[in-house]
């Protein structure tokens, strides 16, 4: 089955069976951003297995996440699910006081038809504390997806703005100091609606995006999700939002549906490219002219030489499990790499248009073919596709990763995109980092002559 | 429903997986939804597998849920089958296709009609059954096909071969220290001139198991995996078998023992010649083995007395603790297994040897008691080494669940007479930090922190007057939190509410008398 979006961009589509992370693993990154919040995974030991596994080292930190592990008599229907989670919640409350609770949906939650969505109001209003559904499941979505069903949830709990207690806060504070402050934002912005960011970035590379923004006068309002719960921003008919992660089609659909925000199509802010393209499609929405981005832009990529010159004329396969790997492929290929392959678990066509469509642009300018674009990709088919191309790197979960080096093929682990600031000007270089760490490591060692580690009868 | 953060067992289908990716040219198909294939990672991570896990997913979705999963697991049976024709394909289910109840078996039957391959449905229950339990029926059910199998057919060959043999069963992916106890055990076996028949089921071929009832007993080093294997090979085939864990000196003779016991019982029927053992357990002992000279020595002799906390599967914790407590001297204030449906027989293995037992597979009752006790040294899983590390007391990993560092790439057995030395050393060097830190205390050392409050110690309320608390601070860091302690149990006690230097000393004699 192949859609055509183009003449030349075609996306494919395979059997599906490839290796991802489950969805509850945002959690991880969640729970940190989220500083008052407390996720609870409604699952099995398998779940529990999983991210006890997946997050190692997170586990003993007394992490503000648990499990709350579904039994037998749960499954059957013996036990009363109301009563159970109330339990749990209660014990929560008692112990870390949250100002939310997440609750994460599983596979099991849904085959049992578990009424999350229909228990979190009641017990919402029993216990005191604000409690989030998000179906975070195995059974329809892939890894980073879990943040789009957890931000998706979260849009509905954002202030609509005439009720925004913090606006109101900041127009008391306007008429107290109303000269200084008047004046210096007559400065530092242009008059536009409120813009709100939305997806889960380490606090750093958000006020560094911020900050990208308020060189061109543009006001970044809000953040879903801010720092803290409390926080979230305002959101409602006439407020501008736009996505800095490939990830989030539902959000953007709930954003753009449920809350009556206009949505900013725009490629993301992954590389320098990525962001100045960014930036560029988020200012003539406000009727700023940008100034300087283009000096910028080529200032970070003059700063890249070193790594450029390392990767120039490399090949990558993406083998495609966490959905950053159109925006990953497009600024690599920007860079001077050939992509074989972007293996992709899902690709919303509507919300990824102007990436796609970068991506494009990048190709043409860059003389390279468009890549071919596997959704739900076949890992079994991949790995033969891989051995006959031999690429120079494949980008590859960590199930893959070792048995691929084995037989002399460099990788790079695809989650660590995940995890590593890989967002605006700033962070470039950090993907590069990424990217070029196995080939500068495959250089200290090609001398040895061990490329390959696996006995000669060994099937590929 | 329970509130969960840290679980010392996995789930049921880990185990099957473990078991099935152990065999070569055996595959695992999983009936699960997507993400459920995160044993692949484990075991390419951990164990830095080189060649890909023969394991895959038959993706329960959507349309799975709404449809059933009608020809699709059949079609990626087949596919397997004809990608990398496999001996043996196991279909494992997984908590997801408990509750679903598709009939699965079906499948398998229906495959196996077409497939080259023998196919066979993995008889585990998630709700039931967990990670170590599940690898045991596992492994019990292949052996179990294939010798049935061969005896429909009249093809199995039960002829004992001609000098004494035997089968190693329970090594497998992802073990404790495994690869490295087999190593030993061969080592072993060969210096006894005891023939390896078999070791299932690492790199172990299913064709191959029909050969099993040739050997002449079976050794189950660690009881979790194997045993049930065993008992049916006992019933069966009349195998004998010896479960006793060659773990220690102590145990390492008692084991060499029951070897020649059953090898001379079947050495008379067979009118071979009879062994006798005894000079080489002597022999090894007291001269390969520095352990049991390490008994003797003044280092062991500085941990005489010394309290410790063990808990870990019941292997490694009983084990352990008869060491402990039998070779070294050293005081086992608690023992504790999380193998809970073992329980029976890990009681009646440390009886004697430690104060308390503890069955439980909440790590925060193993955190309580460690706190409580607080123990010189822990021995434990990496849970415990976390715990060890918030309350500042050392710990030595003996059990799984486990990181990565505890793959190493050196040679580092539990088992046999090499295993003695290691357990030795990790015994003395847990103790020989606590003892470093000791000394730093009364020479001063680069102690200048001032008390600190740990997030396990009990908040009371109680209130410590200026001159107490400067008196504390001069108690070695080593035992301050001890001395706090007992004060502040000493002065709930006597319903004291100011801690005073007196109300200290008065707490002193107290606990010494």
């Amino acid at each position: 089955m192949s859609v055509k979006i183009d003449e030349t961009l075609t996306v494919e589509c395979e059997t599906g069976n490839y290796h991802t992370f489950c969805p509850i693993s945002c959690i991880s990154w969640l729970y940190q951003k989220i500083e008052d919040s407390f996720f609870l995974v409604v699952g099995t030991k398998t779940c529990g297995y999983f991210l006890q596994n997946a997050l190692g080292v997170m586990i003993f930190a007394e992490p503000r996440y648990a499990m709350a592990e579904l039994e037998e008599g749960d499954i059957s229907a013996q036990l009363n699910d109301y009563e159970g989670l109330k339990k749990l919640c209660i014990r929560i409350r008692k112990d870390r006081d949250p100002s939310v609770i997440i609750w994460i949906g599983t596979c099991t939650t849904e085959i049992i038809k578990m009424d999350l969505e229909g228990i979190a109001p009641k017990l919402e209003w029993e216990i005191g504390i604000p409690i989030i559904v998000a179906r975070a499941n195995g059974l329809d979505y892939a890894f980073t997806q879990g943040e789009d069903t957890v931000l998706a949830a979260m849009a509905h709990r954002c202030p609509e703005p005439e009720f925004s207690v913090r606006e109101r806060k900041e127009t008391i504070k306007n008429l107290f100091a109303f000269h200084s402050i008047k004046k210096k934002q007559s400065i530092e912005y242009a008059n536009h609606p409120s813009l709100v960011l939305f997806g889960s970035l380490p606090s750093n590379v958000a006020s560094q995006l911020n900050l990208e923004l308020k060189r061109q006068f543009i006001k970044v309002s809000g953040w879903l999700p801010a720092q803290r719960y409390t926080d979230l921003p305002s959101l409602g008919d006439g407020v501008y939002v736009c996505g800095v992660n490939p990830f989030l089609s539902r959000t953007a659909t709930t954003l753009i549906r449920r809350e009556k925000c206009e949505l900013i199509g725009a490629p993301f802010p992954i590389g320098p490219d990525g962001t100045r393209a960014w930036i560029e499609k988020i200012c003539p929405v406000f009727g700023v002219e940008t100034h300087g981005l283009e000096e910028r832009e080529a200032r970070i990529w003059e700063s890249l030489k070193d790594y450029l010159y390392l990767i120039r004329g490399k090949s990558v396969f993406f083998m495609g499990d966490n959905l950053l790997e159109v925006s990953l492929a497009r600024f690599l290929i920007r860079c001077g790499m050939i992509v074989h392959e972007i293996g992709i678990p899902y690709i919303d066509k509507r919300y990824q248009a102007a990436e796609l469509s970068l991506l494009q642009d990048t190709c043409i300018k860059m003389c390279v073919p468009i890549p071919r674009i596997v959704e739900k990709p076949d890992n079994s088919n991949q790995i033969r596709r891989i051995r006959e191309l031999q690429p120079d790197l494949a980008i590859t979960g960590m199930a893959h990763a070792n048995p691929l080096e084995a037989r002399g093929i460099s990788t790079k682990w695809s989650v660590e995109f995940t995890f590593a600031q890989i967002h605006g000007f700033a962070n470039a270089r950090d993907v590069l980092e990424l990217v070029t760490r196995p080939l500068r490591r495959q250089k200290n060692i090609e001398d040895l002559d061990r490329t390959t580690l696996v006995r000669k009868n060994n099937k590929f | 429903m329970k509130l969960a953060y840290w679980m010392y067992a996995g789930p049921a289908h880990i185990g099957t997986l473990r078991v099935a990716s152990s065999f070569k040219n055996v595959h695992a198909i999983m009936h699960a939804p997507l993400g459920d294939d995160y044993f692949n990672v484990m075991r390419s991570m951990l164990e830095r597998e080189r060649d890909f896990t023969a394991a895959t997913t038959s993706i329960v979705d959507r349309h799975v849920l709404a449809h059933g999963s009608q020809e699709r697991v059949v079609d990626n049976i087949l596919r397997k089958n004809k990608e990398e024709r496999p001996d043996l394909v196991i279909l494992t289910p997984t908590c997801t296709s408990s509750i679903l109840q598709e009939d699965l078996q079906n499948f398998v039957d229906r495959a196996s009609i077409i497939s080259d391959s023998n196919v066979i449905f993995a008889d585990v229950d998630h709700y039931q059954i967990n990670e170590i339990q599940a690898a045991d029926r596992t492994l019990e059910q292949i052996v179990r096909y294939y010798l049935d199998k061969c005896h429909k057919q009249e093809k199995l060959d039960q002829l004992l071969t001609d000098t004494p043999s035997v089968n190693i069963i329970g090594i497998f992916t992802l073990g404790f220290h495994n690869q490295h106890d087999c190593r030993e055990l061969k080592r072993l076996l060969q210096d006894l001139d005891i023939e390896i028949n078999q070791i299932i089921p690492e790199g172990a071929s299913v064709e191959d198991l029909k050969n099993l009832p040739k050997a002449w007993l079976n050794l189950i080093p660690y009881r979790e995996v194997g045993l049930m294997t065993a008992m049916y090979l006992n019933k069966e085939y009349g195998m004998p078998y010896i479960s006793t864990a060659p773990m220690g000196a102590v145990d390492m003779s008692e084991w060499i023992r029951q070897i020649n016991k059953k090898v001379n019982t079947l050495a008379l029927s067979l009118s071979s010649e009879r062994v006798d053992y005894e000079p080489y357990i002597d022999g090894q002992t007291r001269f390969v083995s520095q352990a049991a000279w390490f008994s003797r020595s003044i280092d062991c002799q500085n941990l005489m007395g010394k309290e410790t906390v063990v808990f870990g599967d019941a292997t490694h914790a009983a084990s352990i603790t008869k060491i402990l407590a039998r070779e070294m001297g050293i005081r086992v204030s608690c023992a504790g297994t999380y193998c809970k449906h073992d329980a029976q027989w890990f009681k009646e293995q440390i009886q004697g040897f430690c104060d308390e037992i503890l069955i439980t597979d909440d790590h925060a009752e193993v955190g309580d008691i460690i706190s409580y006790v607080e123990p010189s040294a822990i021995f434990g899983t990496q849970m415990e080494r976390h715990i060890g590390k918030r309350l500042d007391i050392p710990c030595g990993v003996i059990s799984a669940p486990v990181h990565i560092q505890n793959f190493p790439l050196g040679y580092r057995p539990f088992l046999g007479y090499e295993g003695t030395n290691q357990i030795a050393d990790l015994v003395y060097n847990s103790f020989a930090l606590g003892m470093e830190d000791h000394l730093l205390d009364i020479f001063g050392g680069h102690d200048t922190k001032e008390i600190i409050t740990k997030s396990l110690s009990m908040d009371i309320g109680l209130i410590w007057n200026p001159e107490s608390q400067l008196e504390l601070s001069k108690i070695p860091r080593f035992v301050r939190e001890k001395v706090e302690r007992n004060t502040e149990k000493f002065a709930q006690q006597k319903g004291i509410e100011t801690i005073t230097v007196e109300v200290m000393y008065a707490a002193k004699e107290a606990f010494n008398s």
